[in-house]
């Protein structure tokens, strides 16, 4: 079949506008294509730049006494994407993904999950979505099995199949384990399992992979990765930055409760740390001449041979390449600092989220 | 309505005979200590003796019922509090469970080893107890299964809301243990104190001792049905408060 080049624009706000440009004379097949296509477009997918959210908060309150856990939060979470609630511990990441879930009732707010009060219609709600908490256990002695078993009899017709569920998540030989003797990789993968297997629609991950190793905490996020692609979305928390970074395709930070900035990780390091450096090595004596006539460069400070080229925007990598190349300047080492979430968290709230 | 009841009873079942004194510390030790006591006492005295011991005769099988569904309670107390401080229950109320399911799952499992205990006690007790005593063991049953029930409900509302499992096995023992003393099982009601006594006629215990004693000695139903009726009361007013207050976490 004769595929034409078609051209999808970007589109903006809540509103979709799409363009289709078709070279040449379009033939029924070429509008059968640009149909499919439409089609495709109009279903929930994991396109970024279609708005559909799953899940809508406005206004949320939740106090404990006197302190306020959540305060104002208002956010909308859209279909098929992986949603991250960043923040330091004890900021209200879990408090607002339980009043999320139906486990809590917040003081104040509105939350629409799927188009259900997940107070009124909780029951409801639990066939939908599948849920992971932070620091939950099961019997010490249940084995995996029993726990899928028990798990898919409580869902009922939704039920997806077990085994095939412990297979995609390497559990298949553990099945006959303890739940105290599986490791801590094992047991948030188990959780994984349980969330899924009524096939929900929406998962909630609180804090998923606290607590494990470097090469756990990866094949996780793969998981996770793995639930985007079966067309589900994900609402995660968690206090890694790197996590967030790599995992989400967007992010809201939190922090005393209160939601700050929501955005992509990467739109929200553009826009609140544009700074970026450059370091290399260099013993051509000219060298830091030529980059301060960079008009990108803000600063460029000497140490030795090492010169640090600090500026802003985009262009300024390529511009330091370009200098070095017309200027014929052999350097040594090269390599740049991009800010990342962390700066941003850093520059937003004045401190560390490991603080 | 109680989704996912007999799944869970039998999982539970199953993880409590895992537990290294599970099924040890239950079953077997009680039925030791109930034989080991019968060897000792039975060549001293001799059947007729035996027979005419009201203790012995009515008061011991009943302290042996009572005994076991007391430490039942204690131990549905327990475990309650150990799932809600490690994040089961917590867990499990994420899903389409509801506390009543998980309560009435751990009652049946305590009544099921409740049973297989004094079965076996039973069994052993055939070799001890004179031939001539006439036990009706169906009706005893029955009674026992009234009477544990309503002791376990009172279970359920400290299981509800005991905030710790360090607590929950003293608090329990609070509450339960001087309620035998006032029942009846040492000293008949109506020789206690004024204070003793008004305390006996509201202590549920007081009514399971007076069904299952009857029961045994083979009264008629007829002669209980006030017995009856007070656990009946304990057991609904407990279970529909445990479901108000339940905490799960």
């Amino acid at each position: 079949m004769l595929r034409r080049p078609i051209e999808i624009t970007a589109l903006t706000g809540h509103v979709p506008i799409r363009r289709f440009s078709i070279s040449g004379n379009a033939t029924n097949q070429d509008l059968d294509y640009v149909r499919d296509i439409d089609s495709q477009l109009s279903k929930p997918t994991n396109s970024q730049n279609i708005m559909h959210p799953v899940i809508q908060v406005s206004g949320m309150r939740k106090t404990y006494g006197s302190t306020v856990a959540v305060d104002e939060a208002s956010f909308e979470v859209n279909d098929g994407e992986i949603f991250g609630l960043i923040g330091p511990n004890g900021a209200g990441k879990t408090t607002t993904m339980e009043c999320i879930e139906g486990l809590r009732t917040p003081d104040r707010g509105a939350i629409s999950v799927l188009g259900l009060n997940p107070f009124r219609d909780v029951q409801k709600l639990q066939d939908r979505i599948g849920v992971q908490l932070q620091q939950a256990q099961l019997q010490k002695r249940i084995k995996v099995r029993e726990a899928m078993d028990l798990w898919a009899l409580l869902y009922g017709k939704n039920a997806t199949d077990g085994e095939r569920l412990l297979e995609q998540l390497g559990l298949a030989d553990k099945r006959n384990a303890w739940f105290m003797t599986l490791s801590g990789g094992q047991k948030q993968r188990l959780f994984i399992a349980l969330a899924l297997i009524n096939d929900p629609e929406v998962v909630f991950l609180d804090e998923l992979t606290t607590g494990l190793d470097p090469q756990a905490r990866r094949a996780i996020w793969d998981l996770v990765r793995g639930i985007r692609e079966r067309g589900k979305t994900v609402f995660l928390t968690t206090h890694l930055m790197e996590e967030a970074e790599r995992l989400c395709d967007r992010v809201a930070i939190i922090e005393h409760g209160r939601i700050i900035d929501i955005d992509r990780p990467q739109s929200l390091v553009n826009r609140h740390c544009p700074d970026r450096s450059v370091v290399l090595a260099s013993d051509d004596p000219h060298a830091a001449e030529r980059f301060r006539a960079i008009p990108q460069a803000e600063t460029v400070t000497c140490s030795g041979s090492q010169i640090t080229i600090r500026g802003r925007g985009d262009d300024l990598v390529t511009e330091v390449i370009q200098c070095l190349s017309e200027n014929r300047i052999r350097v040594t080492d090269f390599r740049t600092i991009l800010p990342n979430l962390e700066d941003v968290f850093l520059k937003l709230t004045g401190h560390s989220i490991r603080d | 309505m109680l989704r996912g009841l007999w799944k869970l009873t039998w999982i539970e079942l199953k993880i409590f005979l895992r537990e290294p004194l599970g099924a040890i510390g239950t079953i077997v030790i009680p039925v030791l200590v109930f034989i080991l006591i019968g060897r000792a006492i039975s060549p001293k005295l001799g059947p007729t003796a035996i027979a005419a011991n009201t203790f012995i005769g009515v008061g011991l099988p009943v302290l042996a019922s009572i005994l076991i569904a007391i430490s039942a309670v204690l131990s549905l107390v327990t475990i309650i509090s150990i799932y809600r401080e490690g994040g089961i229950l917590k867990r499990l109320r994420a899903t389409p469970l509801r506390p009543q399911t998980i309560l009435t799952a751990h009652v049946i499992v305590k009544l099921l080893l409740t049973a297989a205990t004094l079965s076996l006690m039973v069994l052993a007790g055939k070799r001890y107890y004179p031939v001539g005593i006439h036990v009706p063991f169906v009706g005893f049953t029955i009674a026992l299964l009234i009477s544990t029930c309503s002791i376990l409900s009172i279970g359920f509302l400290i299981a509800s809301i005991v905030p710790t499992a360090r607590f929950a096995q003293p608090i329990g023992a609070i509450i339960m243990y001087p309620m035998i003393a006032v029942s009846g099982l040492f000293a008949p009601i109506a020789s206690l104190p004024p204070l003793l006594h008004a305390a006996a006629m509201i202590v549920p215990l007081t009514y399971a001792v007076s069904l299952l004693g009857g029961i045994w000695q083979g009264d008629p139903w007829s002669a209980h049905l006030g017995d009856v009726a007070a656990l009946a009361l304990v057991f609904l007013v407990c279970t529909v408060l445990s479901a108000k207050v339940f905490r799960w976490e």
